[in-house]
């Protein structure tokens, strides 16, 4: 019943991965939350009835920020080298961007650590306290997720398990980490410059 | 045992002839929960929700039984507070929900000629979630204590407005069930999203470019791309009700500088593409079911993929047309005035295929049909009540009341239940390998039309003469109570209709006729298959 | 135009209701004449906004209702002249497409009567919601509590609960506030609703053109009692408005009689949530009582205002309202008559 002509064979029939479009999808998804977050920390700027403000207490982690930012430099460089099949450059370089990842983590737990046993902001202190908390909190769990997965990555680097071959999935699992990295820059600006 | 490889002109069925013995109770219980097949996992989705139809259906009938007449006793208030709350929420999510992806899980791949959805495992892991979180949703009946003596369900409506979920005015644990609930089953509906984009994508068959594929698939394609930016900000706000009643937060807290319209933002922009996702799969099934039954090739196919994918973007921008009462002001109100009603006209369009599909056609009113056609009247009046709606300052006297009720309903039973009825109807014998009862179809069909139409037509005129909704009782010199028990009566008549429904499933699978690889005549590929196709 | 119209020619839709209303008025003893409204149909308006927004949805009506003829008319037509025959050679019947053309067309019209829906939508959104604010417009603050309705009128020094009497002719403007959850404040006849939300303080106005009782009820689900969280406004004829303002700014009668039951309400707690202008009461929990003699009803409109109820109310809020705030008094029996006698004088 269709008038459609059936495509000839010789075509070449190129269809995206599976594992990018599922990542991507997953990316849009957490988007979507994270976006909710920054809609309600913008949204109560400034509106707090009390309490610690973010310009008396916050610094502006810097160092922290490099180092998660290098790491996505320093995963992508990973990425190269797994193509080329250089295992042990991946393997420098992978462990390179966990340490990066866990310098930030530490940062963060500093930070948190001064804001609430110095300053006394917590997540119930006031509306900046809730969303504060909340968002760079939520970007902090990702950053533990991506770090989890990493580290399972390198445990099979290390034990010779991972190939070449698997060069495909660990690209699929970067994008997930530049996608933490990518909404780390948004969190950034609207919490340490937008909001101070 | 009837061989049903019967092989069509041109197909190449590899099956090797197998002979089954039978599976022991064990066996064959562990062979369904273990499954990560698309076919088991789409049955499971499609049981799991035909149950919670059920139940929810039982709520709804609680609910007219209390309503039947003024200063009714036979729900206590705090009961009825949460028949109202869990009807709502069963049927969006454990039934609605469920039911497409159920659907979508088994048709999708066999439209497109894949093998599988590209990843099985996360579709069990997703199946599972969901329905633990619908069991942990039920659980919250006879766990934790409860004010009035009827465990602690979620009472605080199915759109939990703040600052009534908060802790100081919620203090059991009736919202918490329903935050968890949905946040577990809600990462449930993400993963399967992912699944069917990265299906459709990913895993067409040689020559299934995007533009050859089914309406059906492409509309569930648009859902699921929908549905990664519409239950993330759900789950979003759901967490920070649960930081809120937990950690002491202040997002929803108004004694703090909190917002209670931001709760009502957030939710709405889940809640209005919501709708969307659930009414797009019973516009995918219109689309297969109305050109087989006419047998006519659907008018406009390029149309109907624009209008789709015109619905879905618009219907992003239309959240706050559920909070024209507010308190926004003439220009936010004006802007969602005007959005909503450009929604309308991608909605328009395809009732209008859908006509031209069957103008010139040989219609054949066999059971999905019947169901089809009562869908194209149902869905036009109720987008004609969305467009009275639409108008903000009527909608200052519709919101709220049983009006909107009436109109929501005519989507969701009249349009949606309706296009899932014909579904069932159309792809059984697909799945089963039998055809469904059509005595009993009839049955079905024309006590359900009736039952619908005493309910919800009556019901729009209750709702202009002033009665709002939520409530457990209502006062007798308003003038309202005749018109309930006529409410009330129509929901019995449905409920009857159900029954018939859910026996005739049961009953044509031990005795339905066999019903062989295209019993419909229908085009696309499932067709080409035996029915059941083989694992 | 339509909306002109139906300002000039709204009163005779009230004329429906003029029996039933005669009828209801003997049979109703009430401290104010006031023959009732109902039902509160949004389509027999009463009051200006009421009357804007009826003659829009008429409009509205008219067109849905044209689209609604056409579109299920053409429906049934295919249906029933392309059924399939059963004397049928299952031949295909001709396979069509699409056609840009008509694609066309019924995406122009539509977009036409979008345009011309909108506008007349749009005019009357700035109508009602902007309207200039005449200066002899009376103010009054509607805050919403879990189960009632207080009433400030602060240019007045007037602080009642749960009947609104406003003049009739008259704009009043609603500052609506909530002490608590959100509610919502719908009167169909006199206006749409509009919601009270902490921490969000919202505006309307009502311009009633006829005398009366208009009955409505709180349309946000906001807790158990939400049912019964009914509104009563009486407008009354300026003269009438006068006198009942005139009335509510007294301090309490004080009447020596009831001595014993005012003790009562005094110690045992009552002034926790209730106050009393001109006594030691200030509570502000619960409604303000101090002319709660000179009301139709208690419990927000749930419960009539006489001795019996007021006294079975007191012993066991929960009889009439399971799930109001209000806790049982655990008097006995003859301390609650002592305190109705007491409230009874509170006229």
């Amino acid at each position: 019943m269709s008038a459609i002509p059936v495509l000839p064979p010789a075509e070449p029939w190129s269809l995206p991965s599976r594992g990018r479009v599922g990542m991507l999808s997953l990316i849009i998804g957490e988007s979507g939350i994270f976006t909710i977050f920054v809609v309600a920390y913008i949204y109560y700027i400034g509106k707090s009835l009390s309490g610690p403000t973010p310009q008396q207490v916050l610094d502006i982690p810097l160092f922290n920020t490099i180092c998660l930012l290098s790491s996505s430099v320093t995963i992508w460089l990973s990425e190269r080298q797994i193509e080329r099949g250089n295992m042990k450059a991946f393997g420098a370089l992978w462990a390179l961007t966990i340490a990066l990842g866990i310098e930030f983590i530490i940062g963060t737990f500093l930070e948190w650590k001064k804001l609430i046993f110095v300053d006394g902001l917590t997540i119930h202190t006031n509306l900046f306290g809730t969303t504060f908390y909340s968002l760079v909190g939520l970007h902090a769990t990702h950053v533990v997720v991506g770090l989890l997965m990493l580290t399972l990555v390198l445990i099979f680097a290390l034990t010779g398990h991972l190939k070449e071959s698997h060069c495909e999935r660990i690209q699929v699992l970067a994008l997930y980490w530049h996608f933490v990295d990518g909404v780390w820059v948004v969190v950034f600006t609207v919490v340490y410059i937008v909001g101070r | 045992m009837a061989d049903q490889t019967l092989p069509i002109a041109g197909s190449l069925d590899i099956t090797p002839p197998r002979v089954k013995e039978r599976a022991t109770a064990v066996e064959w219980l562990h062979e369904w929960v273990i499954t990560t097949d698309h076919k088991r996992l789409g049955i499971l989705y499609i049981v799991y929700a035909t149950f919670f139809l059920l139940v929810g259906g039982l709520e709804a009938m609680l609910i007219r039984i209390q309503l039947i007449k003024p200063d009714n006793h036979f729900l206590s208030p705090g009961a009825f507070d949460q028949m109202f709350t869990m009807h709502g929420t069963t049927m969006v999510f454990l039934m609605g929900m469920p039911l497409l992806f159920g659907f979508a899980n088994y048709l999708v791949p066999l439209m497109i000629g894949a093998r599988d959805m590209a990843f099985p495992r996360l579709n069990a892991f997703s199946f599972w979630l969901t329905a633990f979180g619908g069991l942990l949703l039920y659980y919250s009946f006879i766990g934790g204590y409860g004010l009035y003596g009827m465990g602690n369900a979620p009472d605080v409506a199915w759109f939990a407005y703040a600052p009534l979920t908060e802790r100081a005015f919620s203090p059991g644990h009736s919202t918490d069930y329903w935050a968890l609930a949905l946040i577990v089953s809600g990462f449930g509906t993400l993963g399967t999203a992912i699944n069917i984009i990265a299906t459709v994508l990913s895993m067409r068959c040689r020559g299934m470019t995007l533009l050859r594929m089914p309406l059906f698939v492409w509309l569930l394609f648009v859902v699921s791309g929908m549905t990664l930016v519409t239950i993330t900000p759900l789950t979003a706000c759901q967490i920070m009700l649960v930081i809120d009643r937990y950690l002491g937060g202040h997002f929803f807290d108004t004694q703090a500088g909190g917002s209670a319209t931001i709760w009502a933002h957030f939710f709405w922009i889940f809640g209005h593409p919501e709708v969307y996702v659930l009414v797009l799969p019973a516009f995918a099934i219109e689309n297969e079911v109305i050109p087989v039954f006419s047998r006519k090739a659907i008018f406009g196919y390029p149309a109907m993929v624009a209008a789709s994918v015109g619905i879905a973007f618009i219907s992003m921008g239309v959240w706050a047309h559920h909070m024209f009462t507010i308190g926004m002001t003439s220009v936010g109100n004006t802007f969602f005035v005007l959005s909503t009603m450009l929604v309308g006209i991608p909605t328009g369009i395809k009732i209008f295929n859908w006509l031209a599909t069957i103008w010139g056609g040989k219609v054949q009113f066999r059971p999905p049909m019947l169901f089809a056609t009562a869908f194209l009247f149902q869905f036009l009046i109720a987008g004609l009540t969305g467009i009275m709606l639409a108008v903000a300052p009527w909608d200052w006297q519709l919101h709220n009341s049983y009006f909107l009720i009436a109109h929501f309903h005519y989507v969701l039973v009249g349009a949606i239940v309706m296009a899932f009825f014909a579904g069932f109807y159309y792809w059984y014998p697909k799945i089963i390998g039998r055809m469904l009862d059509e005595t009993l179809a009839k049955w079905h069909f024309w006590l359900f039309v009736i039952g619908f139409h005493i309910t919800f037509d009556t019901m729009h005129f209750v709702g202009l003469l002033g009665m709002p909704r939520q409530i457990y009782t209502y006062e007798a010199d308003r003038g309202w109570g005749t018109l309930n028990t006529v409410v009330s009566i129509g929901g019995f008549i449905q409920a009857i209709a159900v029954l018939i429904f859910a026996y005739n499933l049961i009953h044509s699978y031990f005795r339905g006729r066999i019903a062989g690889n295209d019993p419909w005549g229908g085009w696309t590929l499932e067709w080409s298959r035996p029915s059941p196709p083989p694992d | 135009m339509i909306s002109f119209m139906r300002k000039h020619g709204a009163p005779l839709i009230g004329l429906k209701f003029w029996p039933a209303l005669l009828l209801l008025q003997c049979v109703q003893p009430c401290a104010w004449t006031q023959q009732k409204h109902t039902p509160p149909s949004i389509f027999a308006p009463a009051s200006t906004p009421a009357h804007d927004i009826y003659g829009l949805s008429l409009f509205t009506l008219a067109i849905t209702g044209g689209i609604f003829v056409v579109v299920a008319g053409l429906l049934t037509f295919a249906i029933i002249r392309f059924r399939g025959r059963h004397d049928d050679d299952r031949s295909e019947p001709p396979q069509i497409y699409g056609s840009m053309q008509v694609e066309l067309a019924w995406t122009v019209v539509p977009v036409l009567i979008v345009v011309v829906l909108f506008l007349a939508t749009a005019r009357i959104i700035f109508a009602v919601q902007d309207a200039p604010k005449p200066p002899d417009a009376l103010d009054v603050t509607v805050v919403g509590h879990q189960f009632w309705w207080e009433y400030r009128y602060p240019k007045l020094g007037i602080v009642t609960a749960n009947e609104l009497h406003v003049p009739v002719e008259r704009a009043t403007y609603l500052h609506l506030v909530s002490a608590d959850v959100m509610h919502s404040f719908w009167v169909p006849q006199l206006n749409g609703k509009t919601d009270l939300i902490p921490n969000h303080p919202n505006e309307m106005w009502i311009q009633p053109r006829q005398t009366g009782l208009f009955l409505g009820q709180c349309a946000q689900f906001c807790g158990p009692e939400h049912a019964k969280m009914l509104i009563r406004v009486y407008v009354d004829t300026p003269e009438e408005f006068e006198a009942w303002v005139k009335h509510q700014q007294q301090p309490a009668v004080d009447d020596a009689a009831v001595a014993q039951g005012r003790h009562l309400f005094e110690t045992q707690a009552c002034t926790n949530c209730h106050a009393v202008n001109g006594t030691s009461a200030e509570g502000t929990f619960g409604p303000d009582l101090t002319h709660l003699a000179s009301r139709d009803t208690i419990a927000s409109g749930a419960v009539k205002n006489n001795p019996q109820d007021l006294h079975e109310w007191i012993k066991d809020p929960d009889h009439f309202k399971r799930g109001v705030l209000m806790p049982p008094m655990q008097l006995s029996d003859a301390q609650i008559d002592q305190v109705v006698a007491y409230l009874d004088t509170l006229k």
